[in-house]
């Protein structure tokens, strides 16, 4: 192996508390990476991989402090230089790509003028010499038109262009080292795709190394060659991606692969007990209290970081029985169990909905014409069945769930509640009607009002609803706080004193205080980490075979509508595209959009056969008349798809798909792709 | 740009005219008439009716008003009441000049060393100076303006007898003449000011100097000094055009407190007068004249905030999209 260019070694970094000792965050890491070396950082929030990340850059956030340790580059030690120094490696020999860079951006200068300052500060280049630099590396990634993107401000930029901009700024310095903090979270799984195709081009064969530090093991199968898994701050595993993923030997490491919802899976994703908490005392193992593997040792004894083979370490006492244990998720749910508790009547008919947005204006005697995001959507909803809408941002899923639950009043169409016309708003509708469909939001901190606490939360909607009194509420609010695997002990907390997956607990149980019909899911579990995500899932099939609920269930992820939809309906730009049986739409999907969407879904272990037909390499905008998928679509037809909208085919039962292309050539586009379930 | 800049001064003169027909409409319906007050112990219902006639007040209101705005927008203000056969027009002239003086160089130190204050204050943020200044800026802003000038006037005007106490030059004296006598009230708008402008400073800085980009500024390897006068500087000051333009509004608008403390002559303090006078045509004036200076003064902030925003003014640029 080379010498390492950077080397991180026994750091400690920690955040003072209230006792004037210091909780740390990470601790004891050493790391040392090699040129050319790709590696990835992974595990949930709050691991400390992102503070790991910026001290990279001899940065701590916030009120953290180094405890101990270095971090050295080339022979100098980060945390004992000067800042003047420190300033001339950053952005020229370590630089970094930022996990949200809309925000990151300097929102009052053009991408030219912040990718132009670090070549003025590290290259000394300047006026037309820069000016093409950095046309360049727009250009290098793969953005069309980039002296036109290099004019513009942030604000007027897409997230995949803000994501790629931020990219070619990190590399405008030509570092040796680039550290990628999340880069492709909160983009749609096509745009994700396309960055990390990218990622792979520019640094592939190149001796920069790179850290990718991503809560999604996939991301991390896809990218690198190495893999580092941190627990409550410290390295419990690392070693070859392919090794560690298809072998991993700490049961954390397992648990984490287990939850991760997967296109091929029979089962449920695996829901990992309990959650991450710092070990109280250095005598025990982090996750002594989640572990099924967990013997009388591990409570008396912290596991060290143990070399097991020439680059794989794990910190388990008993690495050797994990290594060779069964499948973890042998006790998940199988899927095949899940056929819907009532057939029949449909209970919830959305019929030929269509929604518009006005553009507000400050000229108001102009009249803008409405933007068009649904377009004549239909959806059935029979009693204990889930159908998912599925979709990129801005293909209209989040404005029907607005729709159907009458906060958006709709342009054409109806909502059906057992086959009677709703009002379309909210306010006409009975109260009835509105206890049977619930909603729930993506973002708990949004939804639950921070000031009131979870028994107040969950006493309101009996108040509306059934006009109980606080001391009536409360027994109905304890068992479903049970029915959450929630406590008591809950009741008097608010919000700020729960964790993500806590708080969107309370607002599931918040919907079913109502005793809803209908719950509306609104990519309720897509902020939230995979081993949450998974005991969420858990939880939400079990009320549904419970009660016979219905759920309608937005998400971007195909990998989580696999797992809980029987149903699923594909969204693109507000018109449906395929829909039918999630486990026919998936496993022989036969429009191109579909195809696509299944094709940058990631997996673990990485696929081996790579998609084979290159997405397009920008983002497009909505075009009226013909298909709206066309500017994307890699087998369009020059005339007929601009002009003619596309016929509904039938390829059995319920599973329809729009397109103009007959199934054979469909079948062989499905081919290239190379889809996981075919 | 040029259509919104066009868009706001439209609407600008609809807030005038609108705000013109409430200061007519409360000068007539305070009780008495302008006929009553320049009798006033004189008046006979005889003499009454006669002078309504020569006034033309017997006209309906409304027309009197349009007669009113037309005369005014021509440079025809009137005669003041209490001040017999003096025309408003140059009355309300020489006291604007003399307000514009003092507030002029109020304002220039107190923002230029309010924005000193509160970006340093800001960057250095629980620092013993960041202390200093807020617990200053707290006590400046407490404290009404009548005692900051008394105490001055005291200290500076009394006790130490360096500059003049109150303003004893006529209102028409030249600008030399009348300098010694702004120095203390200038001070005491610019204390005024400098508490609230730097506060408003500080928290936007603290803001911006933690903000997602400005990290990513020292990531990228920009300077310190770099990072605070292009990064930092920029975007804190853009939120406080408002507050600035507020507090010029406010200077100009007519400081009544300090020019009636140091007895300036100013529009504040004729405006006092005017009202203690019941003299409405100037009351009427001044009303106006102090909503043409707020409401020009508001344009141009929303303008310039607009300008130095790229993300409001890319609104209004046609950006073809490819």
């Amino acid at each position: 192996m080379n010498t390492p260019l950077l080397s991180v070694d026994n750091l400690t970094i920690g955040f003072p508390n209230t006792t004037s000792t210091v909780t740390p965050v990470v601790r004891d890491v050493s790391v040392h990476i090699a040129p050319g070396m790709r590696i990835g950082v992974v595990g949930e929030s709050g691991c400390g991989k992102s503070t790991l990340a910026y001290a990279l850059l001899g940065m701590i956030r916030g009120a953290g402090v180094r405890v101990h340790g270095t971090v050295t580059y080339a022979g100098a030690q980060l945390f004992d230089m000067p800042p003047a120094q420190l300033q001339h490696i950053r952005g020229a020999e370590i630089a970094l790509v930022p996990q949200n860079a809309g925000q990151s951006l300097a929102p009052h200068r053009t991408v030219y003028a912040q990718i132009a300052e670090v070549l003025e500060i590290h290259q000394q280049l300047q006026g037309d010499a820069a000016w093409q630099r950095v046309v360049q590396l727009l250009a290098d990634m793969r953005l069309r038109n980039p002296a036109r993107i290099a004019r513009r401000y942030p604000h007027q930029l897409s997230g995949g262009q803000q994501q790629r901009v931020a990219l070619a700024m990190a590399l405008a310095g030509q570092p040796k080292v680039l550290v990628l903090d999340e880069p492709t979270t909160g983009l749609d799984v096509t745009t994700q795709a396309q960055l990390l195709a990218l990622l792979h081009a520019l640094t592939n064969d190149t001796d920069m190394a790179m850290v990718l530090v991503s809560h999604d093991l996939g991301v991390i199968a896809q990218t690198c060659q190495q893999v580092m898994v941190m627990y409550a701050g410290e390295v419990v595993e690392m070693g070859d991606t392919a090794d560690v993923f298809q072998q991993p030997h700490h049961p954390y490491t397992r648990g984490l692969i287990a939850a991760m919802p997967q296109l091929t899976a029979t089962r449920l994703p695996y829901a990992m007990p309990g959650q991450m908490r710092r070990s109280a005392t250095d005598q025990q193992c982090a996750f002594l209290d989640r572990c099924a593997f967990a013997q009388s040792v591990c409570a008396t004894t912290a596991p060290t970081l143990e070399f097991v083979a020439h680059t794989r370490a794990v910190r388990c006492h008993h690495w050797q029985t994990v290594a060779t244990h069964d499948d973890v998720d042998s006790t998940a749910t199988p899927l095949l169990d899940r056929a819907p508790v009532g057939e029949g009547t449909p209970l919830l008919a959305v019929r030929q909905v269509s929604a518009t947005y006005h553009q507000p204006d400050w000229r108001w005697w102009v009249r803008t014409p409405p933007q068009l995001v649904v377009a004549q959507v239909d959806i059935t909803l029979t009693p204990g069945h889930t159908c998912a809408v599925v979709g990129e941002s801005g293909s209209g899923k989040s404005t029907l769930a607005r729709v159907i639950t009458g906060l958006h009043q709709p342009a054409a169409g109806n909502v059906y509640l057992d086959e009677t016309v709703l009002p379309a708003t909210v306010t006409q509708r009975s109260q009835d009607a509105r206890r049977r469909i619930q909603l729930i939001f993506q973002n708990p901190d949004l939804s639950l009002n921070p000031r009131h606490t979870v028994a107040e939360l969950l006493y309101r909607p009996q108040a509306v609803f059934f006009g109980r009194t606080r001391a009536q509420a409360l027994p109905h609010t304890i068992s479903m706080l049970q029915q959450m695997r929630l406590d008591e002990q809950y009741l008097n907390r608010v919000p700020q004193q729960l964790s993500g997956g806590e708080k969107q607990r309370v607002a599931i149980a918040r919907a079913f205080l109502a005793d809803p019909d209908v719950v509306v899911c609104d990519e309720v579990v897509s902020a939230l980490d995979v081993s949450v995500q998974a005991s969420l899932l858990q939880l939400l099939v079990d009320i549904q075979r419970q009660r016979g609920t219905a759920y309608l269930f937005i998400a971007h992820d195909l990998a989580v509508v696999r797992a809980v939809a029987h149903t699923a309906i594909v969204l693109f730009a507000g018109h449906v595209c395929e829909q039918g049986a999630t486990a026919e739409v998936f496993a022989v999907p036969h429009h191109p959009y579909t195809m696509q969407l299944l094709s940058a879904v990631l997996t673990v272990p990485r696929r081996t056969v790579q998609p084979q037909v290159n997405l397009p390499a920008d983002d497009t905008t909505l075009t009226h008349g013909g298909c709206p998928f066309r500017q994307r679509c890699p087998i369009a037809i020059p005339h007929l798809c601009a002009d003619v909208v596309p016929p509904w085919q039938q390829v059995a039962g319920s599973h329809t798909f729009r397109c103009h292309h007959p199934p054979d050539v469909l079948a062989s586009l499905r081919d290239q792709f190379a889809l996981p379930t075919t | 740009m040029a259509s919104y800049v066009f868009g706001r001064c439209f609407s600008a003169l609809v807030t005038l005219f609108v705000v013109a027909a409430i200061i007519f409409v409360a000068t007539e319906v305070l009780p008495g008439d302008v006929a009553t007050a320049v009798l006033g112990r004189d008046a006979t219902p005889k003499r009454l009716a006669a002078l309504r006639a020569q006034l033309q007040l017997d006209r309906p209101a409304s027309a009197r008003y349009m007669d009113w705005l037309y005369a005014f927008v021509q440079g025809d203000w009137g005669y003041s009441l209490a001040r017999p056969k003096q025309a408003i027009l140059p009355l309300i002239g020489e006291r604007v000049r003399n307000t514009l003086w003092l507030s002029g160089i109020a304002g220039v130190i107190g923002v230029l060393l309010s924005l000193l204050l509160g970006v340093v204050a800001g960057l250095k943020r629980n620092t013993w100076f960041d202390t200093l200044v807020s617990t200053l800026s707290l006590i400046g802003m407490s404290l009404p303006e009548f005692v900051i000038g008394s105490l001055l006037m005291l200290l500076f005007g009394v006790i130490w007898a360096l500059l003049p106490a109150v303003t004893i030059v006529q209102p028409q004296a030249t600008f030399t003449a009348l300098f010694p006598s702004m120095i203390l009230p200038a001070v005491t708008l610019v204390i005024v000011m400098v508490a609230y402008i730097l506060r408003m400073v500080r928290s936007s800085v603290i803001d911006v100097a933690h903000s997602d980009y400005v990290q990513m500024a020292y990531l990228k390897g920009v300077p310190h000094r770099r990072v605070v006068w292009h990064h930092i500087i920029p975007n804190a000051l853009i939120p406080t055009i408002n507050a600035i333009a507020l507090t010029v509004a406010w200077l100009i608008g007519g400081v009544v407190v300090v020019e009636t403390v140091f007895n300036f002559p100013g529009i504040g303090r004729l405006l006092t007068s005017a009202v203690s006078d019941r003299d409405l045509p100037l009351v009427q004036a001044l009303g106006l004249v102090g909503a043409v200076f707020y409401i020009g003064i508001n344009i141009v902030a929303d303008i310039a905030t607009l300008w130095l925003t790229p993300r409001l003014r890319t609104q209004y640029w046609r950006v073809a999209d490819e």
